[in-house]
C-alpha cells in the first residue's frame, strides 16, 4: 500500500491504514459496487449497505466494528445528514458524505452536520485512499481527552491519599493560593489543553484527584442534569478556579462518562427509579425549569436547544395540552447538529422529554423531569449515580407510567414552539449556517421568554435536552418530537443557542469549539441509559426521528402512552 | 481483434459517450474481478432503468411534480456518473435545470433526448463488451495468474 511504503507509521500498528474498517452506505447499487472495489483496492475492510437504516443497525450491533463511515447524502429511507448526525452522536465515528451534487450549500450542510469530508461523485480512488486520516485524527483527539479524564479516574479509584501524585500539586490549600498555571508532569492532565483548544488561553488547571472529587461532588449535589459550570464552581469554592476551567472539565467529564457507560451496564439503576412521587405541578415544572437553567454551560454542543426547554418548563406550570411539546424539545437538539454533529440526537431527546413533561400537565412535567434527571445521573456510574437518580426522580410523577419518556404535553411546548417557530425558523437556518458565528442571539432570546437569565437558559437548554434524550425511552416520543417538530426544534435550537451564545459567548464558544461531538456522546449516552435494558428502543428512536416525516410517527407511538404526543406533535 | 476493441473504446471516449470515470472502472478491474467493468455497467442499466420508468410515470401525471422529477433525475444522474456516461449525464443536468425552472416542455424534450442517449450508449457498450469477451479476458491486464 502506498501509505505503508511511504514510511507512514501509525502509533497503533504497522499495517495501518490497511484493514481500516469502512462502512459504505449508498442506495445506488452501482456506486456501492464501485466503492467497495475501490476501498478494497486500498486494502481496507469494506462493508456495504444499501439503506441507512441497515447501516445504523450494523453500527449499533458492533459498536466498535467500524472505523469510518462513508455515506451518500440522498437516500430513500433516511436523509444522509440525519444518518450523519446519528453516527456522530451514537458512535462518534468519522463520517464522509458523498453526493453528485456539489453545491456549496449542500457541502456546508454536510460540514455543519459534522461530516469530516464531502466527496463529489464521481469519486476517484485516490480520494478514498486518504480517508484514514480522519480516523487517525479522531483517535488522537480522543486519546487525549480520555487520558486526561482517565487520569483523574484512575487516581481516584486507586486513591490512597497522596501516593498517586505529589502533594505539591494536589489540590489543597496550596493550590488555591498559587497561580493557576500549573505544570504537572506527573499526571496526565498535561494533555488537557489539547482537548481544550479554546480554553488554552486560560491558565491550565491540573485536575487533581481532590479537585476532581470536589467537582464530582458539586455535580452530584446540583444534579447532573442541572449542572452548569457556574453552579459547580460556586459549590466547589475554589477561588482560583474559573468557570472556564470547570466548563471544559465538565465537558470532558461527560465524555468520559459516556464512554464509561458504553462499557458498563447501568440500566439497573435507572430501572429502579420509579416515578412514584407525584410531584405537584409547581414542583414538576420547577424541576424541569431548573435543570434547564443550569445546563447551558455544560453542554456546549447540543445544549443550544435548551432554550426551548425553558419555555417548556414554563409551560409546564400552565398545564397546557400542547401538541408541540415534543417539538419544543426537539428543536433544541437540532442546532447542535450544526455545532457538533453528535449532539443533535441527544438534545432532541431531551427536548422531547421536556416537552412531554409539560404536556402531561403538572404531573407530567414531573415525570419528564424525573426521567431525564434520572437518566443523566445514571451515567455517572462511578460518581454516586444512584443518589442523583433518586433525587431526580422525586419530582417525577408516575402518572404516565413512562419512566422513560415523560408523556408529552405537547400543547404547552407546542405553543411555545409554535410561537417561536416561525420566528425561529429563519433564525435556525441562519443559525445553522452561522453556527460558529452565533447569529442573532438576541432574537433567540426573545423567543424564549422563560429564561430569567442567560445562564439559566443555557443550562436549561443543554441539560434538559440531553436528559430528555436519555430518558426518552419511547422512541416514539422522540421520534415524534423530532419528526414533527424538526422545524421547531431547529428553531428552538437555534434560539437556544443564540441565547446561550449571547449569554455566555466565551464559554459557549469555547464549548462549541471543543464540542467535538463529545457532549453529544454524553447526551447520547443519556439517552441510551434509560433504554439500557432496551437498546432496541434507542436504536429505533433515532431512526424514527429522522425517518418518519412528521406524519408517520403514529405507528411508532404507543397510543395509550403518547396520545399527547400524537396530538401535540402532529397536529 | 484487440485493435478493433481499442478503436471502439477510443471512439466511445472521443465521441463523448464516456468520460474519465469509465477509465477508473477499468483500472479497478483485476484478477479478482476480471469482468468488473461489464458487471458494473450491467448493474447500472438495471438500476437506472428503474429510475427511467419512475420518471416516465411521473411525466404522465399532470401537472408535473417538478420536485419529484428533480429528485428522480438527481438519483439518475448520480447513477450515470458511476460509469462515466457523459452524454447521459449532460442530459440529466439539463433536465434538472428545466425542473428547477418549472419548464414542463423542456423536461419532456430533454427526457426524450436522454432516453436516446441512454439507449445508444447501452448498445455501444454491449457491443464493446461482446467484442472484449471474444478478444480474451482482461485486456487491460495480461498478467499470468
Amino acid at each position: 500500500m502506498v501509505l505503508l511504503e511511504s514510511g507512514f507509521s501509525s502509533p497503533r500498528n504497522d499495517a495501518f491504514p490497511a484493514g481500516l474498517r469502512v462502512l459504505v452506505v449508498d442506495d445506488d447499487p452501482t456506486w456501492l459496487k464501485i466503492l467497495e472495489k475501490m476501498l478494497k483496492k486500498c486494502s481496507y475492510e469494506v462493508t456495504t449497505c444499501g439503506l441507512a437504516r441497515d447501516a445504523l443497525n450494523l453500527l449499533r450491533e458492533r459498536k466498535d466494528g467500524y472505523d469510518i463511515v462513508i455515506s451518500d447524502v440522498n437516500m430513500p429511507d433516511m436523509d444522509g445528514f440525519k444518518l450523519l448526525e446519528h453516527v456522530g452522536l451514537e458512535m462518534d465515528l468519522p463520517v464522509i458524505m458523498m453526493s453528485v451534487d456539489g453545491e456549496t450549500s449542500r457541502v456546508m450542510k454536510g460540514v455543519q452536520h459534522g461530516a469530516c469530508d464531502y466527496l463529489l461523485k464521481p469519486i476517484r480512488m485516490k480520494e478514498l485512499r486518504n480517508i484514514w486520516q480522519h480516523v487517525f485524527r479522531r483517535k488522537i483527539h480522543e486519546v487525549r481527552d480520555i487520558e486526561s479524564l482517565e487520569g483523574i479516574e484512575s487516581i481516584q479509584m486507586t486513591r490512597s491519599g497522596c501516593d498517586l501524585f505529589d502533594d505539591g500539586h494536589f489540590l489543597g490549600g496550596d493550590d488555591t493560593t498559587s497561580g493557576r498555571k500549573r505544570k504537572d508532569a506527573d499526571n496526565k492532565h498535561e494533555d488537557r489543553d489539547l482537548s481544550d483548544p479554546s480554553s488554552t488561553k486560560k491558565a491550565r488547571v491540573i485536575w487533581t484527584v481532590d479537585l476532581h472529587q470536589k467537582f464530582v461532588k458539586a455535580v452530584n449535589q446540583i444534579g447532573f442534569d442541572k449542572v452548569g459550570p457556574k453552579k459547580i464552581l460556586d459549590l466547589m469554592n475554589i477561588p482560583w478556579l474559573t468557570r472556564e476551567n470547570v466548563a471544559s472539565h465538565l465537558q470532558k467529564y461527560r465524555l468520559y462518562l459516556s464512554r464509561l457507560q458504553k462499557e458498563s451496564d447501568i440500566k439497573n439503576s435507572f430501572i429502579g427509579m420509579k416515578h412514584s412521587d407525584p410531584p405537584n405541578n409547581s414542583t414538576a415544572s420547577f424541576g424541569l425549569h431548573k435543570p434547564m437553567n443550569t445546563m447551558p454551560d455544560d453542554v456546549p454542543n447540543g445544549t443550544y436547544s435548551f432554550p426551548v426547554n425553558n419555555s417548556l418548563a414554563q409551560s409546564v406550570d400552565h398545564k397546557g395540552q400542547g401538541d408541540r411539546n415534543g417539538i419544543a424539545s426537539v428543536p433544541m437538539a437540532e442546532p447542535k447538529g450544526a455545532l457538533s454533529k453528535d449532539i443533535p440526537e441527544s438534545h432532541k431527546t431531551k427536548s422531547s422529554q421536556m416537552s412531554f413533561d409539560h404536556s402531561l400537565g403538572s404531573a407530567a412535567s414531573g415525570v419528564s423531569f424525573a426521567s431525564f434527571s434520572s437518566t443523566t445521573p445514571a451515567r455517572y456510574s462511578w460518581t454516586e449515580v444512584p443518589e442523583i437518580q433518586s433525587i431526580e426522580y422525586e419530582p417525577m410523577q408516575p402518572e404516565n407510567g413512562f419512566n422513560q419518556l415523560p408523556l408529552p404535553e405537547p400543547s404547552m411546548i407546542e405553543k411555545e414552539v409554535n410561537r417561536s417557530r416561525t420566528e425561529v425558523k429563519p433564525l435556525f437556518d441562519e443559525y445553522r449556517s452561522n453556527l460558529v458565528e452565533h447569529s442573532s442571539p438576541a432574537d433567540l432570546v426573545d423567543l424564549f421568554p422563560v429564561q430569567s437569565k442567560n445562564q439559566t437558559l443555557k443550562n436549561q437548554v443543554f441539560d434538559p435536552i440531553s436528559a430528555t434524550k436519555s430518558s426518552i425511552k419511547t422512541k416514539d416520543i422522540s421520534q415524534n418530537c423530532l419528526a414533527d417538530s424538526e422545524f421547531a426544534q431547529r428553531n428552538l435550537n437555534a434560539a437556544g443557542i443564540g441565547v446561550t451564545l449571547a449569554s455566555l459567548p466565551e464559554d459557549l464558544q469555547i464549548f462549541w469549539l471543543q464540542g467535538d461531538g463529545y457532549p453529544m456522546n454524553i447526551a447520547l449516552q443519556n439517552f441510551d441509559f434509560p433504554e439500557y435494558n432496551d437498546p432496541a428502543l434507542i436504536d429505533e428512536t433515532p431512526f424514527y426521528l429522522y425517518d418518519t416525516p412528521r406524519l408517520d410517527h403514529e405507528h411508532l407511538f404507543d397510543p395509550t402512552e403518547y396520545y399527547a404526543i400524537d396530538q401535540g406533535l402532529f397536529a | 481483434m484487440r485493435r478493433q476493441l481499442q478503436t471502439m473504446r477510443k471512439s466511445l471516449f472521443d465521441q463523448g459517450y464516456l468520460d474519465e470515470q469509465f477509465v477508473q472502472l477499468e483500472e479497478l478491474q483485476d484478477d479478482a474481478n476480471p469482468n468488473f467493468v461489464e458487471e458494473v455497467v450491467t448493474l447500472y442499466y438495471r438500476d437506472s432503468g428503474r429510475i427511467i420508468l419512475n420518471i416516465e410515470q411521473a411525466l404522465e401525471r399532470k401537472p408535473f411534480d417538478f420536485n419529484k422529477l428533480d429528485a428522480y433525475m438527481h438519483q439518475f444522474k448520480g447513477s450515470s456518473s458511476s460509469i462515466g456516461a457523459k452524454k447521459v449525464k449532460a442530459e440529466s443536468t439539463l433536465f434538472r435545470e428545466y425542473c428547477r425552472s418549472r419548464n414542463g416542455e423542456g423536461c419532456m424534450r430533454t427526457f426524450q433526448q436522454l432516453k436516446k442517449e441512454y439507449a445508444t450508449l447501452r448498445r455501444k457498450l454491449e457491443a464493446y463488451f461482446q467484442l472484449a469477451r471474444q478478444a480474451g479476458p482482461v485486456e487491460t491486464a495480461c498478467r499470468p495468474k
